[in-house]
């Protein structure tokens, strides 16, 4: 295994860095592209319908094209905005999203990525400072649907953060570190295998905090269509939005990656290359994601609150009790 | 806790909101995300059709009734026809009675389906919404083969129905009706039981039977509170005398109550359909009806179940061959002005699945 940190800072490890860096990147926002065609594909199925097929072959271009329109639109700044923070606000958001990609081991060799070795803490740190992007693009944009839905999601958000935090922390005890490498490769020799099976609360908490974390349906009330017209991103057009959209899906990836990294083996599996395993891994927790986008309406606000604070945390918190004590029996 | 005082907001809400369902604009002032105050604003799609059909011959108003509730055109056709055909004390054949009863109870469907899909839309559920559109999809393909449009069809005559039913027609909807009913236990499978969507709707927007007959409503806003009142069985006309069917009642007045009626009325309308097209006579399509229909001078007034309500046509005439007065009772006017009561001390949230379950229709709200 190659360690980034284990080497002394040279021009040529600088280089290789940067390589790896962009292609880290560009891999990443190959995969965003193709999720959101995979996304509309997947919904249309399941609805009934066909999906997009009308730009490049199977509307395989789809995303493209998509994107390329929001770089050619005019870049709207409503008059009565607070400039400087509408301005920054999609940035905020969207760089922690790129950034919790860095500790995510894609393979066994994983040379284009850091071990750190509070790698997980690192994941959940910085995923919450998108929230400071959004309450500040809700407050900036000075519309009142953007307000009520930039609230929302910050009560959201932040609420959802602790029972994911909680609910990963079986995890962390079985495997008695913060590092997602180790992890992997403690699920290798555990006695129950993959951490699904020990962990299957703490899976079923993760995911549904997950979703809330994603604002996708059945949480999606921050960008609830039909009451807040778009909620915090109202006001945004071009490519200030396509920041938020592409930061809303890379997050997509990089929470299943990290469900895949924490309760699915990670990388490992028989037979197929390691990278293999792992994107087939994600795109699992991936398709489960649009599943239950077809699938279920909305939750309300105060009862999404209640949920969390009532039923997750202390489920979560069970979870952390009974993990502790089975490992304390044997 | 006098002593955190927070300041209250207005939000405008329409009349271009994707969930006012057209032109609807609700002023609202809220504290926090309660609502403190709403105030509904109409009009934005008045097209004065009132005032117009005192300047048109009674058959000439039959297309402007078709834009009033636009996505239930046929009844709206029947209320005009029935009315002038009861001034006039018509006999309508045997037929057309029942190609009426068949295309009204198709429509009927259709509009249910159309706010079931809306509704769940507005609830955050994608999916249901476009199954719904598939099946309407099917009965407005079938209406398109009778009269020749999707939407505004123009269909009913005073005195009967412009087209007879092409060869074959009959079977179709019969087909579609075995299909369809069918089809209804997989809404309950997908939505009916879902805990979120029971969580959204149970308990929220109660309106108590004191205040629905108060309020002057009708139809699925007036049964979803327990009073089984239905003009197709407590005043009836055409022939649904004829039919065996219920009237779905529910029992707390809530906005699940409502969206279960819809469902169980879906119900009730195929059996009538499948009934009605094992039975369809041969015959005329249209009774003997003068060239110009010249309605005796007098006041009259029929009221049929509509799919929103009661939708009621008051006729005033002095004798000549275009109505002195033409007054319509749009049930979907009459049931939104209980709006405004049931949204106080709401939620924002609670405003979409409230106004979503009152069901209105813009085009008949402001007519």
């Amino acid at each position: 295994m190659f360690s980034w940190q284990a080497t002394p800072l040279r021009p040529l490890t600088l280089l290789g860095m940067l390589i790896g860096v962009v292609v880290v990147l560009a891999l990443v926002l190959g995969i965003v592209t193709y999720l959101i065609y995979f996304e509309r594909k997947v919904i249309g199925w399941m609805q009934g319908r066909i999906g997009p097929n009308r730009v490049g072959p199977l509307g395989l271009l789809q995303s493209v094209a998509d994107v390329l329109k929001l770089l050619i639109k005019e870049d709207i700044i409503p008059a009565n905005a607070d400039r400087a923070l509408f301005l920054l606000a999609p940035v905020i958001a969207f760089v922690p999203s790129f950034m919790v990609l860095a500790v995510i081991p894609y393979t066994a060799s994983h040379i284009f990525t850091a071990n750190l070795n509070v790698g997980l803490l690192y994941y959940i740190a910085l995923s919450s400072l998108t929230i400071l992007g959004i309450v500040m693009a809700g407050w900036a944009s000075n519309n009142k649907y953007s307000l009520l839905g930039g609230m929302r999601s910050a009560a959201q958000m932040i609420s959802y953060e602790i029972p994911l935090g909680l609910s990963v922390l079986g995890v962390v005890m079985l495997a008695g570190s913060l590092n997602l490498v180790t992890i992997v490769q403690h699920q290798a020799t555990d006695r129950f295998g993959w951490y699904i099976i020990p962990q299957i609360i703490g899976f079923v908490v993760f995911m549904i905090a997950a979703l809330a974390e994603l604002n996708r349906t059945p949480f999606d009330l921050p960008e609830a269509e039909s009451e807040l017209v778009a909620g915090y991103f109202t006001e945004y057009s071009g490519f200030r939005f396509a920041f938020f959209m592409l930061s809303e899906y890379v997050y997509v990836f990089a929470i299943s990656a990290l469900a895949t990294t924490l309760f699915l083996g990670g990388w490992a599996g028989p037979f197929l290359p390691s990278w293999l395993w792992f994107a087939i891994k994600t795109s699992a927790i991936i398709f489960f994601l649009f599943w239950v986008r077809a699938t279920m309406p909305r939750m309300r606000g105060d009862q999404l609150m209640s949920f969390a604070w009532k039923v997750l945390i202390p489920v979560a918190l069970f979870n952390v009790v009974l993990t502790g004590a089975l490992s304390l029996i044997g | 806790m006098c002593a955190l005082r927070s300041e209250e907001m207005i939000l405008n809400v329409g009349p271009q909101h994707p969930s006012t369902h057209g032109v609807f604009r609700l002023v609202v002032t809220i504290d926090g995300e309660q609502i403190v105050d709403a105030d509904p604003v109409v009009g934005y799609l008045h097209r004065g059709t009132e005032k117009l059909a005192e300047d048109l011959q009674y058959v000439q108003i039959i297309p402007y009734t078709d834009r009033l509730d636009y996505v239930a055109s046929m009844l709206n056709n029947y209320a005009l026809c029935h009315t002038v055909e009861y001034a006039l004390d018509l006999e309508v054949p045997a037929r057309a009675e029942y190609l009426r009863i068949i295309v009204m109870e198709l429509q009927r469907v259709a509009s249910h389906l159309l706010f079931l899909g809306t509704y769940l839309l507005d609830l955050g559920a994608m999916s249901p919404f476009l199954y719904a559109f598939q099946e309407r999809e099917q009965i407005i393909m079938l209406f398109n083969e009778i009269c020749g449009a999707r939407l505004t069809y123009n269909y009913m005559r005073v005195g009967g129905v412009q087209w007879d039913a092409p060869p074959g027609w009959i079977e179709k909807v019969r087909d579609f009706t075995a299909q369809m009913q069918k089809k209804v236990p997989m809404y309950h499978q997908l939505v009916t039981g879902n805990e979120i969507f029971l969580n959204r709707v149970r308990g929220i927007g109660v309106i108590s039977q004191e205040d629905g007959i108060a309020y002057a409503m009708s139809g699925i806003n007036l049964r979803s509170t327990g009073f089984n009142w239905d003009l197709r069985k407590n005043r009836p006309y055409s022939i649904y005398d004829q039919f065996e069917w219920a009237v779905p009642v529910g029992k707390n007045g809530d906005c699940f109550d409502r969206y279960f009626i819809h469902l169980q009325e879906i119900e009730q309308s195929l059996n009538i359909v499948a009934q009605a097209v094992e039975r369809v006579p041969d015959g005329p399509i249209i009774g003997k009806v003068p060239k110009l229909v010249r309605v005796p001078a007098g006041e009259y007034y029929r009221g049929i179940e509509g799919a929103r309500g009661e939708l009621g046509v008051y006729l005033v005439s002095d004798g000549k061959d275009k109505p002195y007065r033409l007054k319509l009772r749009r049930p979907s006017f009459v049931n939104l002005q209980i709006l405004r009561k049931l949204l106080i001390g709401q939620s924002m949230a609670n405003l979409i699945a409230i106004l979503g379950a009152v069901d209105i229709v813009l085009g008949e709200v402001d007519a």
